[in-house]
């Protein structure tokens, strides 16, 4: 078997992309998550609105920001308001389908780490902090989450919860109160995760092409849980492939204009 | 009233040691030539506060003027960690730094109280998660209608705003477009502020006026004249994000010896932020 013309990153972003529909009102992370909702629009997801925290509503840029609020997401916005606006009315006020977010670490109820690995006030490694995930993950109709699977990542216990998931499972978030149904996929470069209905805890429900069962549970921090019927993503179409890579050219282009340091 | 002066004289008369000052834009025009201006001033024990504290508290951080950060979020976005920050979190060098953490809703609705004289924000958020623990200044508090229980978190007062703009007119009106962030906020939420523009005009040339973002002179300070000032940040309508400074930031804060020589040779041993600038286009100049 020859391998496969495409990346483990590629097939996550475009598997991804996927799982957005058209006329979504995606409230977008940087990196990960933003590369897979431009790939959607320019692709299956024509009229979906991408929402960046910077206050720009309806961005369509032509390469990807490298921050949140580059020009580029201005420049192509449908509006721009300020963050408390965008946080208040648009973020609280429910109007937000599905925020999509990246995480240094997760755990098996999908609850995210951003802030600190190790005690809180030494920690070993100082990750950046919340930014807006917090509220995005509680108040976003619902909750994509994207990020590479490995040990590290996906671990037992988190020394911290930044943003909250399904907390210890069931019906926590009710109880919590949250508004949004949380995290209802986790995509990674191995496949996909989704909530146990009843538990909420993260069942693998889907390998992408050429990935065992075991590979993805030697990346998992805890003892994987693995459906019955484990499905297999369908390989990046070559038209997928195409826009997504053009995106990286043209974002790689516009990311090393200007004066060098 | 404000007064146009040179940012040297605006930062000399308004940030004194010991001050909280929050020196916001989001992304998009960050001052970064008041930044550099503190620290040739040598202020110190200052409390940083700032949604993302980005190159522009990684410099002053690194260069030992904050006693204490207030933020939401500390990375170099789209590049990786702030390594100054984190040298300063991890292992106290050059200081240590005091941490106050919200998450980025939370400061904008802190900055919104502040600015609305109210003593505190509410708004839903943290439940379930870790952060109000290690933070004082976020409590809840019970709605008297509806029973729910919402996120209470205390206003942000700075002793000084500092934000950069497109524009101020000769009395000292500001206007800015563009990604605005908690700039009006920031600036209506302080004892004192300072905006830096691209130019002062005769004319704000606002067409049709009503419903531009303008900053009246009367709630601000100073007003000094920096074109260029929010680089490697940019300036809409002037000039763009320079990505390629913030990813070379990366290996220039990475390494304390590297980051101190380029913080002697571009900003302490230049006059001003023209000469900042004038040092980058140098071909020798400390780079990754």
């Amino acid at each position: 078997m020859s391998p496969p013309d495409y990346t483990t990153d590629e097939m996550m972003t475009v598997e991804a992309a996927r799982q957005l529909g058209d006329g979504d009102v995606c409230f977008v992370g940087i990196g990960l998550p933003s590369a897979a909702a431009n790939l959607a629009r320019l692709t299956h997801a024509p009229e979906i609105v991408l929402i960046y925290e910077s206050g720009t509503i309806g961005a369509e840029p032509d390469a990807l920001p490298l921050s949140i609020g580059d020009g580029e997401l201005a420049d192509t916005a449908l509006t721009v308001i300020s963050v408390p606006e965008i946080f208040r009315y648009w973020l609280q006020g429910g109007r937000v389908d599905i925020g999509f977010l990246g995480a240094a670490q997760i755990d098996r109820f999908a609850n995210i780490n951003t802030t600190v690995v190790g005690d809180y006030a030494r920690p070993t490694v100082r990750l950046p902090g919340a930014g807006g995930a917090p509220e995005i993950a509680a108040q976003a109709g619902e909750v994509f989450i994207i990020l590479r699977q490995n040990p590290k990542a996906f671990v037992e216990t988190l020394d911290f919860i930044t943003s909250v998931g399904h907390l210890d499972g069931g019906d926590a978030r009710a109880r919590l109160g949250l508004p949004g149904r949380g995290p209802t996929k986790v995509i990674t470069d191995l496949g996909v995760l989704t909530p146990d209905p009843k538990t909420r805890e993260l069942t693998l429900t889907q390998l992408h092409p050429g990935v065992t069962v075991e590979q993805a549970r030697a990346q998992t921090g805890w003892p994987l849980k693995v459906a019955p019927n484990l499905a297999t993503t369908p390989a990046p179409t070559a038209a997928e492939l195409e826009k997504l890579r053009a995106l990286h050219r043209r974002t790689k282009l516009a990311h090393a204009r200007g004066a060098a340091a | 009233m404000a007064k146009i002066m040179p940012l040297a004289d605006a930062v000399a008369a308004f940030v004194q040691d010991g001050d909280s000052i929050a020196m916001e834009g989001f992304t998009h025009l960050i001052p970064h030539a008041a930044g550099h201006e503190i620290i040739r001033q040598r202020r110190t024990d200052l409390t940083l506060i700032r949604m993302t504290p980005d190159l522009i508290y990684d410099q002053l951080i690194g260069a030992g003027a904050a006693k204490k950060l207030v933020f939401s979020w500390g990375g170099n976005p789209g590049v990786g960690s702030l390594h100054r920050f984190r040298d300063a979190v991890e292992k106290g060098w050059p200081r240590p730094l005091e941490l106050e953490e919200r998450a980025h809703a939370d400061m904008a609705n802190s900055y919104a109280a502040g600015a609305s004289g109210l003593p505190f924000a509410v708004l839903r958020a943290y439940a379930g998660t870790d952060i109000p623990a290690r933070n004082p200044n976020i409590r809840s508090v019970v709605c008297p209608f509806t029973g729910e229980t919402l996120a209470a978190s205390r206003a942000l007062r700075p002793d000084v705003a500092v934000i950069h703009a497109q524009k101020a007119d000769r009395k000292g009106n500001v206007l800015l477009w563009g990604i605005l962030g908690v700039q009006k906020e920031a600036v209506l939420a302080a004892k004192r502020a300072i905006v830096t523009v691209e130019e002062v005009v005769d004319d704000l040339g606002v067409d049709p006026a009503h419903n531009a973002v303008i900053l009246p002179a009367w709630v601000i300070g100073a007003v000094a004249c920096v074109p260029r000032g929010a680089t490697p940040s940019y300036a809409h309508g002037y000039y763009a994000r320079d990505n390629a400074f913030y990813k070379a930031w990366d290996a220039i804060a990475r390494d304390r010896e590297t980051f101190a020589a380029w913080v002697r040779r571009h900003i302490l041993d230049t006059a001003d932020f023209d000469g900042f600038l004038a040092s980058l286009r140098e071909p020798a100049h400390v780079a990754a």
